[in-house]
């Protein structure tokens, strides 16, 4: 690929800077949008792209626009910056280097939803980065590009950052919306959804940083122009976030439909110190383990294709083991994770991470029975199905398949 | 009171919510009465209820929810390693206790000049670039990536530096 | 109306309205769907997951929009790949729902198991044990056996104090929030919280003093384990010792129907004791709440100081007699005393004391007068209230006035009411000189300066009269506007700031608006006093009137003076210090305990607290509600109303003594409003919902106790007075003078013989306090919560002072019953320091 659509600042320098980023076009799909085009033809534009949310879930981007309730004012938009997947790094790289792009994909969003208020809800970690955006902000509303009256339509515009603190559950986009209201960050019961139940009990669009940050180029150079990249269903490209065993960790922007094999071989230059691939988490902590078989290598990367291997594409934050690593430990490492960050609403999730987290521990320490790892598949398939949220489900993905494909690190 | 300390930064907080929903202003107000201390005091909780319009104690279970928060002081730098899966796989627990090693104290602990807490925790999106850590102090977070035990002693040593110098 | 859906759960056919959820749906049709977090008071939440379901639902055609049909014709249900969460999904047509597949038992199993992963296995010490939530659901659908090592439990602190009154186990704690959401939800006290996340949440409280809610009690009612406990009450007795015997609360006018929870044990001496106050169930009056004043402070009942004989001054010193000789010597006097007789009662009997004590007083022509700083029963008796009055059904529509009255202190469990109410849509208006808690809730607030609190409701009567009331004309005019277009309107008034004079004028006042607006003679409409006392209600009733504002003169003139229930020189020295009984006054006393007066009578008559008999109160909504017998009387006293009988045979005359029952039939009998009422009828019950027990397969499974259920009747609502009174005459009543004004106001837990006996509320009473605008301390020179002196009355006093922006300037709060006598607004005096005692 020669030109990057999101990590543009890779090929343009200082695209971070406003007026580096005016001359390559910037904000010219926010000014067109407000300017010439209804709301709903940009809404209508947006699902002609055939854009599918980056944040995990792949929903069709356009149509939850499309959900927003109408009859119920104020609408907001909320930019889900939480990032802290094990594994994904790729927002933050968007924010940090090429910020405009970002915000312009928040601000088209918001007036295609008719949103005066949009909120990006960051990490806690992400302080620097928020404050980085607040003085981007405020370079825009000073440039008259944020503000009342934009471009000299009926349309008024405020952004504002708002960080949360540490809790991996408010990446969760109803546990966000709880936790910008000053709340404990545990998630709402669904339905009702966010675009007709959002934040302030008000029609809400939430969308991940990745996915907003398609958003003025598919304004700028049309829906066709982005169906050009990627597969039927899953259009586009997509920064994967590469990490673990693995020689050039990094993001590496793709389009989808990628194979395994170009991002770890050919972008990631393989596995070091002569190890051999033996698993891949394509979608961070919460994902399955695949055998790192060839024809698992030579399975695309898409929302359709990931499946038939055993696992999702979720956040593509690819976690490469090399054959030096006992899954035993991969698995206590893991819910370890889910352990501390289950926020504790729900029974299933709640005691299941500690339980098996408590198991994992004992098995990877060599202290357990054969016994103990039935046991912990057995409450891991417990927990299955039965969570408030998706966060009790995503942590028994690496204990399953784990369990399932590799089986020979847990004979003791 | 929190209010009269930094009346401009309280009212641009308030500010990014709408007027009836102050209660949204209860986690940016707690950083700064963080920032102030090192932790959330029960005076800062108090001053904190009565902006947000909420009760003490739900400002406390705000506190107690949200890992970045403190109810009790620690070191003035707070060395939070990433140990989580992918840094790991980067050496990351070896990096940690090391660390810990060099500084004499275990995971959790305060050197005895009360200047560095040493703590494990959950992934920090710099996986690319483990080990790595992160700092927190009265200047707020600040990222360390690519680090080896030297770089992260030099780091440490500056801070030693500059207190002295202080 | 509603949309009835019809859907099949089990098997088994139910028609219900739409948005029904699922296990409200269930219980319907007496299925029991198992619960930890939910609790039909409250919003679902669906965290447990302990009540997940099969549910089905018609397939629908997506060309035709019309259901699919298998080969015989009915409809094709498509069931979910994951089960649903009964407690949160609503019913919709057609639905099926299995709540016993092999999928769901194994599911419910899960999750009991998951939860007793973390769950101590102390039952045998548990205060919970025997009526526990999570004991039940274990035994009907958990695992046999545990696979968690027991050595690897989490062990956390077991005895944490949320505050002076609640315990909690962190170990048995489930995590469920109904506590958590108690107090947020129902109550708006969100004094206790979640701190943490994940297995490590807890319960917290950072409120001062701990847990402070008087709700709070009720949290130990609804934990669904036993996490929670009283102070009162842990360690005290297994659930499946208690008895329980029904009674009504005597703390305040609402009457809440509570159970006696009473076991025969050793510790005692093998007496019965009564072990634990708790709420019983009536949807119309307290639902399934109580106040903590109503919980924990029964205990002057079995206060060691109760009188138990007869006493009889004998040179100058109070002492022991035989019930003959006592009863023989006030008959006398009373008969000698002839119209020359006073008696004073208060609100504190039942109706049948207070029936008797008329009897007998009338009699020999004497003067039977109610021990009272309000006016206003007659009125309430002819514009009250009508039967059929729910504050829970009142919402959209319903105009609800709260007239000087401080709800959250002076009856709790009406604040919760009619804050509910007002959540549902009713225009609330709270008229007060000082804002108080039930303000947060109003549509329109009111704020007159004291004394002019007649004026401000007579200027709300439809023709408005001078709007420019107490410098808010434009909401006064507004909310009079709003209450005189409400289809329903109810106004409750109170004391607040206000002695018999000015409750005179307000409740004229009130009863005036209603009547022009015509909010009266129907369900919810109407006047509700906020009585200081349980039956006050009831004495009005019984034909009991106020002694005139001044008082003296009607006690001077008194040849005889019985008292009964009340402590008017205790109240108030100063009555003594100005007033000199005259020796040859005799004065008799009939109380639990030797009180002020008491110890200047001729003769004190030792009588049974309301535990340990039977009677009947009318509540200030005018519902007549019986309570029993629940621990056995102390030896040689009688209740009230027998001890008057006795001193009526002895002057002979017959009046009914034996049990209260016949009584009552003479109340039926003379007293217009109780016709036809009998004490059988007053025992009958309703069907209530949601449903705590009866009927259904197993009990309890939304809540926990074995006290909730009603059993032993929800009374019976009086009927107006058919002829709505005409306006009545108001007196104008102004506050003359300069300086500090001290006005009198109601806080829950105060200092009074039916309270400070029980311990555990001292803490919160606290010490004698006096309320000041900050500027006027300042000008006083006094500071926050130091020590001042205050002259009232004549009389000197010490108390507290509390420094607080909502009073008035110029004006001076005492509260009630707490140690300085005020029985209405005064000129004060206030000097810095404590006074010097030579
Ligand atoms: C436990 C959990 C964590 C999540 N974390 C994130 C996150 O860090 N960033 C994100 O964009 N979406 C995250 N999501 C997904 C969001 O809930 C939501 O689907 C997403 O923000 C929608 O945006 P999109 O449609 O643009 O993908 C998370 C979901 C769950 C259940
Ligand atoms: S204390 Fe009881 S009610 Fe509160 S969360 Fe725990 S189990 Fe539930
Ligand atoms: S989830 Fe339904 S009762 Fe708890």
């Amino acid at each position: 690929m020669t030109e990057h659509l999101l990590l543009r600042h890779r090929d343009i320098p200082n695209i971070d800077q406003l007026d580096i980023y005016q001359q390559h076009g910037g904000f010219d799909a926010f000014r067109k949008a407000v300017t010439t085009m209804q709301p709903d033809a940009v809404i209508d534009l947006v699902k002609a792209s055939g854009l599918r949310g980056r944040g995990g879930a792949g929903f069709p981007t356009g149509m939850k626009w499309a959900f927003t309730d109408k009859k119920n004012w104020p609408h907001y938009v909320v930019c889900n910056a939480d990032e802290s997947e094990p594994g994904t790094f790729k927002d933050r790289e968007i924010m940090e280097r090429n910020p405009f792009q970002f915000l312009e994909g928040v601000m088209i969003t918001a007036y295609a939803v008719q949103a005066n208020l949009a909120y990006v809800y960051l990490r806690g970690e992400f302080w620097q980065i928020a404050s980085q955006l607040d003085r981007q902000i405020a370079e825009l509303e000073a440039a008259g590009i944020l503000g009342d009256k934009l471009f000299g339509a009926d349309y008024s515009l405020r952004l504002r950052t708002h960080l949360g603190a540490g809790a991996y559950i408010c990446g969760e986009e109803t546990a966000m919306l709880e936790s910008i209201e000053g709340k404990l960050g545990q998630p709402r019961l669904r339905p009702p959804f966010p675009p007709s139940f959002g934040l302030f009990g008000k029609p809400t669009v939430v969308n991940n940083v990745e996915t907003l940050t398609n958003v003025p180029l598919i304004v700028a150079r049309g829906a066709e122009w982005y169906r050009s990249f990627g597969t039927d269903k899953s259009p586009g490209v997509k920064v994967f976030s590469l990490s673990g065993c693995i020689n050039r960790p990094g993001n590496y922007e793709l389009p989808l439909g990628a194979t395994f094999r170009e991002l770890i071989v050919g972008r990631g230059l393989g596995v070091p110190f002569g190890h051999k691939i033996k698993a891949i988490m394509p979608a961070g902590a919460s994902s399955s383990l695949i055998v790192a078989t060839d024809e698992a290598l030579n399975t695309p990367m898409d929302y359709e294709s990931v499946p038939k291997v055993g696992a999702q594409l979720g956040s593509a934050s690819v976690i490469v083991i090399d054959d030096s690593v006992d899954i035993r430990w991969l698995l206590d490492k893991t819910l370890h994770f889910f352990k501390h960050e289950s926020c504790g609403k729900c029974t299933p999730c709640r005691e299941g991470t500690y339980w098996m987290s408590h198991l994992a521990e004992r098995i990877a320490s060599d202290h357990a029975a054969q016994a103990e790892v039935d046991l912990l598949y057995s409450v891991a398939s417990q927990i299955k199905g039965k969570c408030l949220c998706a966060l009790g489900e995503f942590s028994i993905e690496a204990v399953l398949s784990g369990i399932e494909r590799f089986k020979e690190d847990f004979v003791s | 009171m929190l209010a009269e300390k930094y009346p401009l930064e309280t009212q641009n907080i308030l500010a990014k919510y709408p007027p009836d929903q102050k209660r949204s202003a209860v986690m940016p107000l707690l950083y700064l009465a963080q920032r102030e201390s090192g932790y959330v005091t029960k005076a800062a909780m108090q001053d904190i209820a009565a902006l947000c319009e909420m009760s003490v104690t739900e400002v406390a279970s705000i506190v107690g929810f949200y890992s970045l928060y403190y109810d009790k002081p620690a070191g003035k730098y707070r060395v939070q390693v990433c140990t989580d899966l992918p840094c790991a796989l980067r050496g990351a627990d070896e990096f940690l206790s090391k660390l810990c090693e060099n500084l004499g104290i275990k995971v959790g602990e305060t050197t005895p000049d009360g200047l560095v807490t040493v703590e494990a925790v959950m992934c920090l999106a710099g996986c690319d670039k483990a080990p790595m850590f992160q700092t927190q102090s009265s200047e707020g977070i600040t990222y360390h990536e690519n680090q080896t035990i030297e770089s992260a002693l030099e780091v440490i040593d500056a801070w030693r530096q500059q207190e002295k110098q202080a | 109306m509603t949309k009835l859906v019809s859907l099949t759960i089990d098997g088994k056919q139910v028609t219900v309205p739409e948005g029904t959820l699922f296990v409200d749906a269930a219980k319907r049709v007496g299925i029991d769907i198992p619960v930890f977090c939910y609790h039909p008071k409250m919003e679902p939440v669906g965290m447990c997951r302990m009540c997940l379901v099969d549910v089905g639902r018609p397939m629908i055609d997506r060309a035709t929009g019309q259901p699919v049909m298998d080969e015989n014709g009915a409809p094709k249900i498509q069931f979910g790949a994951k089960l649903d969460t009964a407690c949160t999904t609503p019913v919709s047509e057609g639905m099926v729902v299995i709540g016993a597949s092999d999928k769901v038992k194994a599911a419910r199993k899960d999750i009991v198991e998951f939860i007793l992963t973390s769950h101590p296995l102390d039952c045998p010490v548990c205060d919970k044990g025997g009526e526990c939530p999570l004991q039940n659901l274990t035994m009907a659908y958990g695992p046999g056996e545990t696979r968690f090592l027991y050595d690897d439990k989490l062990h956390l602190a077991k005895q944490v104090p949320l505050g002076e009154l609640i315990y909690l186990d962190r170990e048995r704690c489930i995590q469920c929030g109904r506590c958590v959401r108690f107090q947020d939800e129902i109550v708006d006290d969100p004094v206790i919280g979640f701190f943490n996340r994940g297995r490590s949440l807890e319960i917290v409280t950072h409120s001062d003093p701990g847990f402070d809610s008087v709700f709070s009690g009720n949290t130990t009612d609804i934990c669904p384990v036993g996490a929670l406990t009283t102070a009162d009450f842990r360690f005290g007795a297994r659930p499946w010792e208690l008895k329980s015997t029904s009674s009504i609360c005597s703390q305040c006018p609402v009457g809440c129907n509570i159970t006696f929870n009473v076991r025969r044990e050793a510790a005692s001496g093998g007496k019965t004791v009564i072990k634990r106050v708790m709420p019983r169930q009536n949807e119309t009056v307290n639902e399934i709440w109580i106040c903590d004043k109503g919980r924990f402070g029964y205990h002057y009942t079995e206060s060691d100081d109760r009188l138990t004989t007869p006493l009889i001054r004998k040179n100058g010193e109070l002492t022991p007699a035989s019930w003959d000789e006592a009863l023989g010597l006030v008959a006398s006097r009373f008969s000698a005393a002839g119209e020359g007789l006073l008696t004073l009662g208060s609100g504190r009997l039942s109706n049948e004391d207070l029936f008797n004590l008329r009897q007998l007083t009338e009699g020999v022509k004497g003067k039977a007068a109610l021990y009272t700083h309000m006016a206003g029963g007659d009125l309430t008796a002819q514009v009250g209230v009508a039967p059929g009055t729910d504050f829970g059904e009142m919402g959209k529509g319903t105009a609800i006035l709260v007239a000087a009255s401080d709800l959250y202190e002076e009856a709790p469990i009406w604040f919760l009411r009619i804050k509910q109410a007002a959540e549902r849509g009713a225009t609330l208006i709270v008229a007060n000189a000082r804002p108080t808690k039930l303000e947060a809730y109003a549509s329109h607030v009111i704020r007159y300066r004291y004394g002019a609190e007649a004026e401000t409701i007579a200027a709300m009567t439809v023709d408005r009269g001078p709007t420019t009331v107490a410098g808010h004309p434009s909401s006064v005019a507004d909310a009079s506007k709003a209450f005189a277009e409400a289809e329903n309107a109810v106004i409750l008034f109170g004391s607040d700031g206000l002695g018999l004079e000015g409750s005179q004028a307000l409740s004229a006042a009130c009863a005036n608006l209603l009547v022009a607006t015509r909010h009266v003679g129907r369900a919810n409409n109407g006047l509700v006093g906020v009585w200081s006392r349980a039956n006050d209600q009831g004495a009005w009733d019984m034909g009991l009137r106020p002694l005139t504002v001044d008082r003296r003169p009607e006690l001077q003139s008194a040849k005889a003076i019985y008292v009964v229930a009340a402590d008017p020189f205790g109240d108030d020295p100063g009555l003594l210090a100005t007033f000199n009984l005259q020796p040859a006054t005799f004065l008799v006393v009939q109380d639990l305990f030797l009180t002020e007066t008491a110890r200047r009578a001729d003769v004190v008559l030792p009588a049974q607290a309301f535990t340990e008999r039977e009677g009947a109160y009318t509540s200030g909504e005018r519902r007549v509600q019986r309570f029993y017998p629940a621990a056995p009387a102390r030896p040689d006293t009688w209740p009230d109303f027998a001890i008057t009988a006795q001193i009526a045979q002895k002057m002979g005359s017959i009046l009914e003594g034996r049990v209260p029952a016949a009584v009552f039939t003479q109340i039926a009998a003379t007293v217009a409003a109780y016709a036809g009422l009998s004490y059988r009828k007053l025992a009958e019950t309703n069907d209530q919902w949601p449903s705590v027990g009866s009927g259904v397969r197993r009990k309890g499974l939304y809540f926990s106790g074995t006290a909730y259920e009603n059993k032993q009747g929800v009374g019976i609502h009086l009927p107006l007075s058919p002829t709505p009174l005409p306006p009545v005459n108001m007196q104008s009543f102004h506050l003359q003078g300069e300086g500090l004004l001290a006005v009198p106001v109601t806080c829950l837990y105060d200092r009074g013989q039916t309270v400070y006996p029980s311990a555990l509320l001292h803490q919160r009473i606290g010490e004698v306090w006096v309320a000041l605008h900050p500027a006027d301390a300042e000008r006083l020179g006094v500071v926050a919560n130091s020590r001042v002196s205050l002259t009232l009355g004549g009389a000197e006093f010490d108390a507290t002072a509390r420094l607080d922006e909502s009073v008035p300037q110029g004006v001076a709060l005492i509260p009630r019953s707490m140690g300085i006598p005020i029985n209405g607004p005064e000129a004060v005096e206030i000097r810095a320091g404590e006074r010097v005692v030579l």
